[in-house]
């Protein structure tokens, strides 16, 4: 057992072996990177920022709610999550709810949740997200109370 | 036991691929109903990969030679279990730092992961990519400096908590 520690110890010294096993490693992710990839491009076409805004109510617990659900659905950069928030805020829809969709939507994934399951584990996926979930909750009302209060 | 992970890694690596095959398989049911939608999606996708292809270059990049200079008893002492306070805020710190989307992480945290790295660090990395040191201005633009400030703080707070529950539940 030790001879073969030994062994792969040397070999890792070897910069170009080094390279070579985070290839192979990254190669097995590959298939679901390449899915999580095709998914965002349904998305980007089928999802319009005006589909977003139009879910919005106006009940506060309600609005909240709904920022992160939909937040952890949505996906992609995070500069169209603060523009889709902007353009909520301008919409009249209070700024917890805008503040849960813009945490959601970095912290919650559910187009990335296959690549995260398949890749780190679906315990450890599972308990990730949902636990981000009811944070987006928590830090969107600290950070609104907050603000309110500084103000 | 060299069997089981075997196994293990076999199931993984099917369970991958039929997500991958579910995905074309709803492609072409797309290409069939409506065209048009599908081949604007398909393009979508295009430039998402290849705005990714620098991003991935690096992370390929780092995880060769993370696995060069860093040996899994360095792992273990700086991500580790014994690795403490330090490696919480190393984790918060990698977390900011890091670019590209959050899944192309995924692999270089396995990796790490299989070096002895705490379970509750992947999560508060994952949770502090949140936080992008190029889009604050973008942030700051729409929703002020005041709220920026907050929000940032609350969120590498919550990452550790994060970080800590799930931990937790690991035992």
């Amino acid at each position: 057992m030790n001879k073969i520690n030994q062994k792969d110890d040397k070999k890792q010294k070897n910069i170009g072996f080094s390279l070579y096993k985070s290839l192979k490693s990254f190669g097995s992710s590959l298939p679901v990177l390449i899915g999580v990839v095709l998914l965002l491009g349904l998305f980007h076409v089928n999802v319009s920022p005006q589909l977003i805004s139009s879910i919005f109510r106006g009940v506060f617990v309600k609005d909240v709610l709904l920022g992160s659900v939909i937040g952890s659905i949505s996906a992609g950069t995070p500069i169209t999550s603060y523009i889709i928030g902007a353009e909520l805020l301008k919409g009249g829809v209070s700024l917890f709810a805008v503040t849960a969709f813009i945490v959601a939507w970095v912290t919650v994934g559910i187009i990335q949740f296959p690549a995260e399951a398949a890749i780190l584990g679906k315990r450890f996926a599972l308990k990730r997200n949902l636990i981000s979930f009811i944070l987006s909750i928590f830090v969107s009302l600290a950070t609104v109370t907050l603000l309110m209060a500084v103000r | 036991m060299k069997n089981k992970i075997k196994k293990e890694k076999e199931k993984r690596r099917w369970n991958s691929l039929y997500f991958l095959g579910i995905v074309i398989i709803i492609y072409l049911f797309l290409f069939c109903l409506n065209f048009e939608n599908a081949s604007n999606s398909l393009r979508a996708s295009t430039n998402i990969l290849f705005k990714l292809l620098p991003v991935l270059f690096l992370v390929v990049f780092l995880m060769g030679l993370l696995n060069y200079f860093l040996k899994p008893k360095a792992i273990s002492k700086y991500l580790g279990k014994g690795s403490g306070f330090r490696g919480w805020i190393l984790a918060v710190l990698a977390g900011i730092i890091s670019h590209g989307p959050i899944y192309v992480w995924y692999p270089l945290l396995k990796d790490l992961r299989k070096q002895g790295m705490r379970q509750g660090l992947a999560a508060v990395f994952l949770y502090n990519r949140a936080i992008k040191i190029p889009l604050l201005p973008v942030l700051v633009y729409y929703f002020g400096i005041a709220f920026t400030v907050i929000l940032l703080a609350f969120t590498v707070i919550a990452s550790i908590i994060e970080g800590k529950i799930i931990e937790m539940l690991e035992c």
